[in-house]
């Protein structure tokens, strides 16, 4: 392990690799911060910039705008309560009336050391849990990968669907069969391709992505009249105020950030939970922990309130990157963004990755690690700075996220045929989105959609055509009785709670 | 009798999800591997049911979180202009090249969402541009066909 992390480390510290998590961190914390664009789009945006790159240093970008956005989610969700992504409202509960005390530069820096702590504990956590785990998937079978699958489609759609399981496993089902278009990886026949040849290689990743969320996300905004940098116009450099935190309220920190990281981390590993589940777990149970004064002081503008959800959302970002570089499942949508990069480098993440590419495998940790750092000691005092280029008139931030997304579509196969399916897709996504039909398990379930299929075939073809490999191994049994289980959970939910 | 908005989509899923099992089961596969149990239709007929499922169930299930959007506040024209200005964009990019039409369309673009600051709309569009296609071309290595800057001698 220990040469593991040294070779991690050389790869993470060379002066490119440095500049792309810089670079990464600046750019996530701008996207993250404008409300709606969140870590799956600043990383879809950022896909065709990595095509250049060797896969190490695309992945280490990935990673830094990942930790960028969430750090530039909690920044909007402290000082015009707007946050930028699910994972940051817990955030805004105490960090916003913090701000309007005349403190916003004081919550600014508790959210960024709690970020920092808790992203440092995750981290160690990820070092020992990842290598560990990747020895015991390695004793993972197809019937169980399949039944993984279905386990993260699941918790996705049930985690993102809100109230709306049926319409997220509707999602589900829809980026399954978009990733069935192509020719069939066994016996090469097209299928669903009605002759065209632009669909024989089946649709890309890409072009999914940046259709279902970064176009999406700018047709939305003017289909809806928003304008998400209006508030950010009104800050204004002098309200900040000083970034030091005083003794008492390091002593605060100190006893919220090691539970809230544990509780982050594992969180984070389950599938489809994620940092927003993280957050509010967090900060629901920090409300349990302190004594009754300060719980007084909750949605006040609490200290407590900002570091337990903040270090928790943190350590969920590290915590998904566990069955994403072990099983090669990602748990999110945000993971699975990364999982359709790393594809697309040629990487099959999974058991082996830490045998076949262990300078990937670490370096990608180790990138996480200083990309925490870079936060801290950029970008907060960065912060009045980048919030006032928030102040972009949206008349010519739409357009560039549109130009990003085409470009990067066009970037891939130089044709057009490509922009129009994407532009298809995009206008269908938006009217969607609309009706609150989730977009994550989408992704999820295309980037899923070939590996399932591989799986189903061996274990269908191994116990001929038999359906009994689903409960014949204990693990693939506990997995699908845990998925049984959700579901139940979801029907009982939606018919039978009252809302 | 009023269908909800959400109900509508989920009829229109059941549609598209039978027509998706009807192209499945016309997937022609290799003679030695039609009694196979598994085959390259197989996964995509139990999509097409599950399809049918899921979006049957809600259009028969009372809506117990029924999305409600306020249809008369949505701006189409801006969005519609739009849409049709990126339809365009793929018309010409292969004719006009890569700067030409990346350059109109931001220009375009900036002018149909309201933005009146000339300084601006250039800047952002002829040398944003270039510079990003210097970043792509110059120093990634990155090749754009461009026949237009080819006609003017700038890009071989």
């Amino acid at each position: 392990m220990i040469e593991g992390i040294l070779i991690g480390l050389q790869t993470a510290l060379s002066f490119k690799n440095l500049m792309m998590v810089m670079i990464g961190c600046f750019a996530g914390t701008i996207i993250g911060m404008l409300p709606g664009l969140g870590p799956m789009t600043a990383i879809a945006l950022m896909i065709p910039i990595t095509y250049g790159f060797d896969p190490s240093t695309g992945l280490i970008l990935m990673a830094g705008v990942y930790y960028g956005a969430v750090f530039g989610g909690s920044t909007s969700s402290i000082l015009i309560n707007a946050p930028g992504v699910p994972g940051t409202v817990a955030t805004s509960f105490d960090g916003y009336p913090m701000a309007q005390q005349g403190k916003a530069g004081k919550a600014l820096a508790i959210a960024a050391y709690s970020s920092f702590a808790g992203g440092t504990i995750s981290a160690i956590f990820l070092l020992i849990a990842a290598p560990s785990l990747s020895l015991i998937s390695l004793s993972f079978r197809s019937p169980d990968y399949f039944g993984l699958m279905i386990l993260g489609l699941t918790a996705v759609a049930a985690f993102s669907s809100k109230g709306n399981f049926l319409k997220a496993m509707m999602m589900v089902v829809l980026g399954l069969m978009l990733a069935s278009v192509g020719q069939d990886t066994l016996s090469d026949i097209p299928r669903f391709t009605f002759n065209n040849m632009n669909l024989s290689d089946g649709i890309s990743f890409v072009l999914v992505v940046m259709a279902t969320f970064a176009m999406t996300e700018a047709l939305t905004l003017i289909f809806k009249a928003k304008d998400p940098t209006k508030a950010a116009k009104q800050i204004s450099l002098s309200q900040l105020g000083s970034i030091k935190l005083d003794k008492t309220e390091t002593k605060k920190m100190v006893t919220t950030i090691p539970r809230s990281s544990v509780l982050g981390f594992i969180v984070g590993v389950l599938p489809g939970a994620g940092a927003t589940i993280a957050s509010f777990l967090a900060y629901g149970m920090e409300r349990n922990f302190v004594n009754d004064e300060e719980k007084q002081k909750f949605g006040k503008g609490s200290v407590n309130g900002i570091a337990a959800p903040e270090t928790a959302n943190n350590a969920a970002c590290s915590g998904s990157f566990v069955p994403l570089l072990t099983l090669g499942i990602p748990g999110s949508g945000t993971t699975a963004v990364m999982l359709g990069a790393l594809l697309g480098f040629g990487i099959q993440p999974g058991p082996r990755l830490y045998q076949t590419n262990p300078e990937i495998f670490w370096s990608v940790i180790m990138s996480m690690y200083i990309g925490m750092v870079v936060l801290l000691i950029l970008n907060l005092p960065l912060i009045p700075y980048i919030a006032r280029v928030l102040a972009t008139p949206r008349t010519f931030l739409i357009p560039l996220i549109l130009f990003f997304s085409l470009t990067g579509v066009y970037l891939m196969s130089f044709n057009n045929f490509d922009i129009y399916l994407m532009i298809g897709i995009a206008v269908i996504a938006t009217v969607l989105r609309l009706y609150n039909f989730p977009m994550p398990p989408l992704i999820l379930a295309f980037v899923l959609g070939g590996l399932m299929e591989e799986n189903l075939r061996r274990s269908l073809l191994i116990s001929d055509g038999s359906w009994t490999f689903l409960w014949d191994r204990p693990l693939t049994l506990i997995i699908m009785l845990t998925i049984i289980l959700i579901v139940g959970w979801q029907i009982y939910r939606s018919f039978f709670v009252k809302k | 009798m009023k269908i909800s908005p959400s109900k509508l989509i989920s009829l229109l899923f059941f549609i598209f999800s039978g027509y998706y099992l009807y192209t499945a089961y016309q997937i022609q596969v290799f003679a030695f591997d039609e009694n196979a149990p598994f085959n390259a239709k197989t996964f995509p007929i139990y999509l097409g049911f599950a399809g049918l499922v899921f979006s049957a169930l809600y259009v028969i299930l009372p809506e117990t979180n029924p999305t409600d959007v306020d249809l008369r506040v949505l701006d189409y024209k801006k969005t519609i202009g739009l849409v049709i200005l990126m339809i365009l964009y793929g018309l010409t990019i292969l004719r006009a090249g890569y700067f030409l039409s990346t350059s109109i369309f931001l220009v375009a673009s900036y002018i149909i969402l309201g933005e009146r600051k000339w300084i601006w709309i250039f800047t952002l569009s002829f040398p944003f541009v270039a510079i990003f296609m210097y970043l792509l071309h110059g120093l990634l290595n990155i090749y754009l066909r461009d026949p237009f800057l080819k006609y003017l001698g700038i890009m071989g």
